[in-house]
């Protein structure tokens, strides 16, 4: 093969990271995008504040609140240790939480705008026609910003594959534990012979990020399709 | 019955009083300019608008009581609403759309979906997305889809506003249909007094945020007083007639008022339906003796009540009719003062052209002066009454 065992677990490793990591932020992101989008309260401008702080930060500083919060010794982290015994540290489970904790608020940003972009009178419509305020959200306004959720998997998907600065800080370069793709590029140019390491896991990056771009293009396509936008 | 006494306060300083009630039966028009908040009234009804104070009572269920803190949601409420710009749901096909309210309607399903398929014409379109349609099937889909959630009211803002005038008269034949085919009450938003002589029997009229008068559509729209809040029209005189009989060799129609007759082209309703008959004020004629030897086929004779000096050359004769009705005629300032038109003087009136609609047969007029209708005769007649366009005649 094109690639080394340990590349291929850098990638396959990066995959799982960035797959879980979109899994698990798209529920909490679609929830705060409808909040930000359509719920008027005081403070909501702080709230957005504190949603947008991941973009913000410098990722180590990201990486760092997360470990001395999530930490094994983390506010936190000491009882999920203590009680579930579950540490975060070193694991996968903790770069997939990194991950997601940088991306969640690129994938907010898609889902408030696809949310802002959906007709509240179409909701109206659907209430007048029997609908509780729940079920007109899941049958009407879900998946008319079907494409809003899409774009926004995809950049939730793309940063999370890029993400180095706060993983490497809170669950720092194990192999096969957190060593996703740019923490190994960043080994690999810290070894002697590591430049082909180095190539061969930007060749695969730039793969990846094509192919997802790709994909996206042609999922948005069909739903537009179905939503008769086209 | 209809119960609406609600006020509301927006910040942008808009405020809405409406106090008025319409009939638990056929079409009440709520009409004025556009920005006069006839939407807003809507929308409270329907409760995506929530007032201030005040209480909204439909047949026995209450809506709205600030008093007593009630306050239904919308989707309890069981209103149909056809918007202006039909709000069909683009991700679903048309049956989907129109079985979106029905599965939703648990309780009731007295109103059928091959009925109103059927009624509307839209069976060819079940699978097609709402995209694909034009704007007039639309508009007829956004109707069923409103119907099949089985509500007790159906709320129409301008539901014609957004079409041509060719789809317009695609849809108004069907709205007519519903008004005659439901017993269902209709509160239509528009700013058209044409469609609302089609369609409405009681009229709300609405400036500033405020319902100013309320009643039946001949006693409101005769009100003079009127005429500036309900915009410059054409209209003339609205008499509530009954057919009474047909010459179908003449193609001619006889309906009959409280001050006579008037003749017609044939009006596809049976003998005894209830019509109404327009006049434009420049229709008729007046003459001072007994007109012989003129075409036109419809003389009334009456009194002068008033002239009234209208714009450039025109003035504005009212003519009080044997039993009190009261007819416009347009003339010339010049021709009053040839005849020496004086309040007091008897004339004869000679109608040029009548337009002639048909009416709710569930709506009686308080001053109706005829028995009501029989609803069974010639059922067959009634489904062609649905395209009668309003016919002229000269």
């Amino acid at each position: 093969m094109l690639l080394t065992p340990d590349e291929w677990t850098a990638v396959v490793l990066s995959l799982r990271v960035a797959f879980w990591a979109t899994v698990w932020s798209m529920p909490p992101a679609i929830f705060v995008g409808w909040i930000l989008s359509r719920v008027e309260f005081p403070g909501k401008g702080l709230f957005d504040g504190i949603v947008h702080l991941p973009l913000v930060l410098p990722k180590v500083v990201v990486g760092y609140i997360l470990l001395i919060t999530l930490g094994t010794r983390g506010y936190l982290g000491q009882y999920l240790y203590d009680w579930f015994g579950i540490s975060l540290m070193f694991t996968t489970a903790g770069a997939t939480v990194a991950a997601a904790v940088v991306s969640f608020p690129l994938s907010v940003n898609a889902i408030r705008l696809a949310i802002d972009g959906v007709d509240k009178g179409i909701e109206t419509a659907a209430r007048t026609l029997g609908a509780s305020k729940l079920d007109a959200f899941f049958t009407v306004t879900l998946p008319l910003m079907l494409p809003g959720i899409l774009s926004g998997a995809l950049i939730s998907l793309a940063s999370a594959l890029g993400e180095f600065g706060a993983t490497i800080t809170f669950v720092s370069n194990v192999e096969g534990q957190t060593r996703t793709i740019p923490l190994a590029i960043y080994s690999a140019t810290h070894m002697p012979d590591g430049d082909a390491m180095a190539l061969r896991l930007t060749a695969v990056s730039v793969v990846l990020a094509l192919g997802a771009l790709i994909l996206a293009e042609m999922a948005d396509r069909r739903i537009k399709i179905a939503l008769g936008r086209i | 019955m209809i119960e609406i006494d609600v006020s509301l306060t927006r910040s942008t300083g808009f405020s809405l009083e409406a106090h008025f009630s319409a009939p638990g039966m056929g079409v009440t028009a709520l009409f004025g300019r556009s920005g006069s908040g006839k939407t807003t009234i809507i929308q409270v009804v329907a409760g995506s608008v929530k007032p201030d104070k005040g209480r909204i009572q439909v047949g026995d269920e209450v809506f709205f009581d600030s008093a007593k803190g009630i306050d239904l949601p919308i989707e309890k409420r069981r209103v149909g609403y056809v918007f202006q710009d039909a709000r069909l749901f683009p991700h679903l096909s048309v049956e989907n759309n129109l079985r979106y309210g029905q599965r939703r309607a648990r309780h009731d399903q007295s109103i059928g979906f091959d009925a109103v398929v059927d009624m509307l014409g839209i069976k060819p379109l079940l699978k097609r997305r709402p995209h694909t349609l034009s704007g007039g099937e639309r508009q007829r889909v956004a109707i069923g889809r409103a119907l099949l959630a089985q509500p007790r009211l159906l709320l129409m803002d301008e539901p014609l506003a957004s079409l041509d005038e060719m789809r317009k008269a695609e849809i108004l034949p069907y709205l007519e249909r519903l008004r005659d085919d439901l017993r269902l009450p209709i509160l239509y938003v528009s700013h058209s007094i044409d469609e609302v002589l089609r369609l409405s029997d009681v009229v709300a009229a609405v400036q500033n945020g405020t319902v100013i008068a309320a009643g039946p559509l001949s006693e409101v729209l005769s009100r003079r007083e009127l005429l500036p809040v309900l915009g410059r029209f054409d209209l003339g005189t609205i008499f509530e007639c009954k057919v009474k009989s047909h010459d179908i060799s003449l193609a001619l129609s006889t309906i009959t008022f409280a001050d006579g007759e008037l003749r017609v082209p044939l009006v596809d309703r049976p003998p005894g339906a209830p019509v109404r008959a327009r006049i434009r004020s420049r229709d008729v004629a007046l003459s001072l003796s007994r007109p012989i030897d003129v075409s036109v086929t419809n003389r009334l004779s009456g009194v002068i009540r008033d002239i009234r000096r209208e714009e450039g050359p025109y003035a504005d004769v009212a003519v009080e009719l044997p039993h009190k009705g009261l007819l416009h005629a347009l003339v010339t300032v010049e021709s009053v003062e040839r005849l020496a038109l004086e309040p007091g003087m008897p004339v004869w009136a000679m109608i040029k052209a009548v337009a002639v609609d048909s009416r709710s047969p569930h709506f009686e007029a308080r001053d109706e002066p005829f028995t009501p209708p029989s609803h069974s005769a010639a059922p067959g007649l009634r489904l062609v009454s649905a395209r009668s366009l309003p016919q002229e005649s000269s």
